[in-house]
């Protein structure tokens, strides 16, 4: 595994029964860069996403071949272990799932697990999170409250912040604008560009503009299948496969 | 004209509608008033203080007291509730957080038959089992002597006729939490337990509440099973081993005979006024805590 780079993934294989949802998945993530995984729906962007965590450990039905190298350490057979590894990756989902208890436990619940216990220090932190995500304005005197009343998009950078307060290496992006107006979109854009100074980013979206305005590097798949890898210029510049020809151009089917 | 058939079609469903709605919605108060009217003669008459906490119950020379009916019923419902909650809860966790789905369809038909078996079969297996086992096991092991009848026998035999039907509903809740919660959980460095004791109990606690306050209201007024094995002895209960006697086993028991002493029909009756009451009641709290949870939490 290269030093430049984060993760590292080898013939990656997932079945659910007969069908097969990824197929010899093999991808070098950079590391300190935003990795865009792209590609229609339901060709397994979010299930490789999952493969990264383990969370297919929540689904009994997948059964995950192959590797996926963090740090040198082989997440799918990480046993007990895969507890710990989880929180060098933060997670941001589709839609925002707050867990259900008030704006502030949202963020210190992480930092609990991660053996925070002193209130002044948690208080601190829990604040400089909730800055990181630019909620602290909106949010510093309504702590108390139960995180579901914010906005979605406000629940959205909750979402970030919480995920940050566990101090991750790599961020872990799953369509993580579509369910937000354009305004809190642009943010969740723009935050991304600011953070891959200090995170490896990996970004799953279906939408063309935004991989070209910020991703740095492209992972293009259709069907279960990474079709073409590369740098943005290459893959968007120069594409060498058909399929990525067509989805590019917009006259795929 | 097709259309204006279809038009008045809908109109004729539409008033059915709301005529069924009205009728559902005024049963409780229409059935309230009634038994109220019923037990006028006896309300008329007494304290309700008296009535309510009165241990002497003595209807041939006019003295009714029902403290001893609600007391036995009160602790038939909360034993029976402390034995099955627990139990609930954690097979609810257990079969949707730790076990495949398939186990889950299993599960379902045979919670399903339990939940369907008529209370006097529960009854009779409270008779053969749960009475001799009481009064030649449990009650030796305690040092008590006891003829088996009792408080506990009634609380046991009714714990396991509430768990099918608060188990169906704790399932459904902790089906019906979204997979990413967990994931968010599990991401932010949770373990699996911790996941389900701070997350998941948390989300799920309207529902749970529901549950229990649905079976805690049929644990109430369950009558067959109950007078079958609980002694039915008009006497406040100093233990569990102690027999006792039930409000719906009062009304179940005696309606129809010795309605020649006076007041008594009216007793009965009022017996089954506190049954709807607390029942009533135990409505009203339950959807105040569902209310209250939905606007400060979730
Ligand atoms: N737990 C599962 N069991 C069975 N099939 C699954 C499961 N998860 C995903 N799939 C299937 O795998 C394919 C890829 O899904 P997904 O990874 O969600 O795609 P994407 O995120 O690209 O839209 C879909 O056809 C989906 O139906
Ligand atoms: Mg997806």
């Amino acid at each position: 595994m290269k030093p430049t780079h984060k993760i590292h993934i080898e013939n990656l294989n997932v079945y659910a029964g007969k069908q097969q949802i990824l197929k010899d998945i093999n991808i070098e993530i950079p590391k300190n860069k935003i990795t865009v995984i792209l590609g229609p729906s339901g060709c397994g962007k979010t299930t490789l996403l999952k493969c990264m965590n383990r969370l297919t450990d929540l689904y009994p039905e997948l059964k995950v071949t192959g590797k996926v190298l963090i740090n040198d350490k082989n997440v799918l057979d990480a046993g007990e272990d895969i507890v710990k590894l989880r929180q060098y990756m933060g997670l941001l989902s589709q839609r925002p799932y707050p867990l259900p208890m008030n704006i502030y436990n949202n963020i210190a619940f992480g930092l609990k697990l991660k053996g925070v216990k002193r209130r002044r220090e948690l208080h601190k932190q829990v604040v400089h999170y909730l800055q990181q995500a630019n909620l602290w304005d909106e949010v510093k005197n309504r702590l108390r409250e139960p995180a579901s009343r914010l906005s979605i998009g406000q629940q959205q950078r909750l979402c970030l912040a919480r995920g940050l307060a566990v101090n991750p290496e790599i961020i872990l992006a799953d369509e993580p604008t579509s369910a937000l107006d354009p305004i809190s979109s642009q943010y969740i854009e723009e935050k991304f560009v600011e953070l891959k100074n200090d995170y490896t980013i990996v970004l799953v979206t279906h939408i063309l503009r935004q991989a070209r305005r910020i991703a740095d590097y492209v992972v293009f798949m259709y069907l279960g299948e990474v079709i073409e890898q590369g740098t943005v210029e290459e893959v968007f510049g120069n594409p060498k496969m058909e399929k990525t020809k067509q989805y590019l151009g917009g006259t795929f089917n | 004209m097709y259309l204006l058939n279809r038009i008045q079609r809908h109109r004729v469903n539409y008033t059915w509608m709301i005529v069924s709605l009205l009728l559902v919605a005024s049963l409780p108060f229409l059935l309230f008033l009634g038994l109220y009217l019923k037990s006028f003669l006896l309300i008329h008459d007494y304290h309700l203080g008296d009535l309510l906490f009165s241990k002497v119950w003595k209807p041939g020379s006019g003295k009714f007291g029902f403290y001893p009916f609600i007391v036995g019923s009160i602790w038939v419902t909360l034993l029976a509730m402390l034995i099955s909650a627990p139990i609930c809860l954690l097979t609810a966790i257990y079969v949707t957080q730790y076990t495949r789905k398939r186990f889950l369809r299993i599960m379902h038909p045979a919670i399903d038959i339990l939940a369907g078996i008529p209370s006097v079969v529960y009854g009779v297996w409270g008779i053969l089992v749960i009475v001799p086992f009481i009064s030649c096991f449990v009650g030796p092991l305690f040092g008590v002597q006891t003829l088996g009848y009792s408080i506990l026998a009634a609380a046991l035999v009714l714990s396991v006729m509430i768990i099918p039907f608060i188990l169906n509903i704790l399932i459904e809740v902790f089906r019906t939490i979204p997979v990413e919660l967990k994931e968010a959980s599990l991401s932010l460095g949770a373990t699996q337990w911790q996941t389900v004791k701070i997350v998941l109990i948390k989300k799920a606690l309207p529902g749970i509440i529901a549950a229990f306050g649905f079976g805690l209201a049929r644990a109430f007024g369950e009558t067959m099973a109950v007078l079958m094995v609980v002694g039915n002895v008009v006497k406040l209960p100093k233990s569990v081993f102690d027999p006792g006697y039930t409000l719906p086993a009062l009304i179940a028991n005696n309606y129809g005979e010795m309605l020649s002493i006076p007041r008594y029909e009216s007793a009965l009756m009022f017996a089954a006024l506190i049954l709807l009451a607390v029942s009533l009641f135990f409505n009203l709290v339950m959807h105040f805590f569902i209310d209250r949870y939905n606007k400060f939490s979730a």
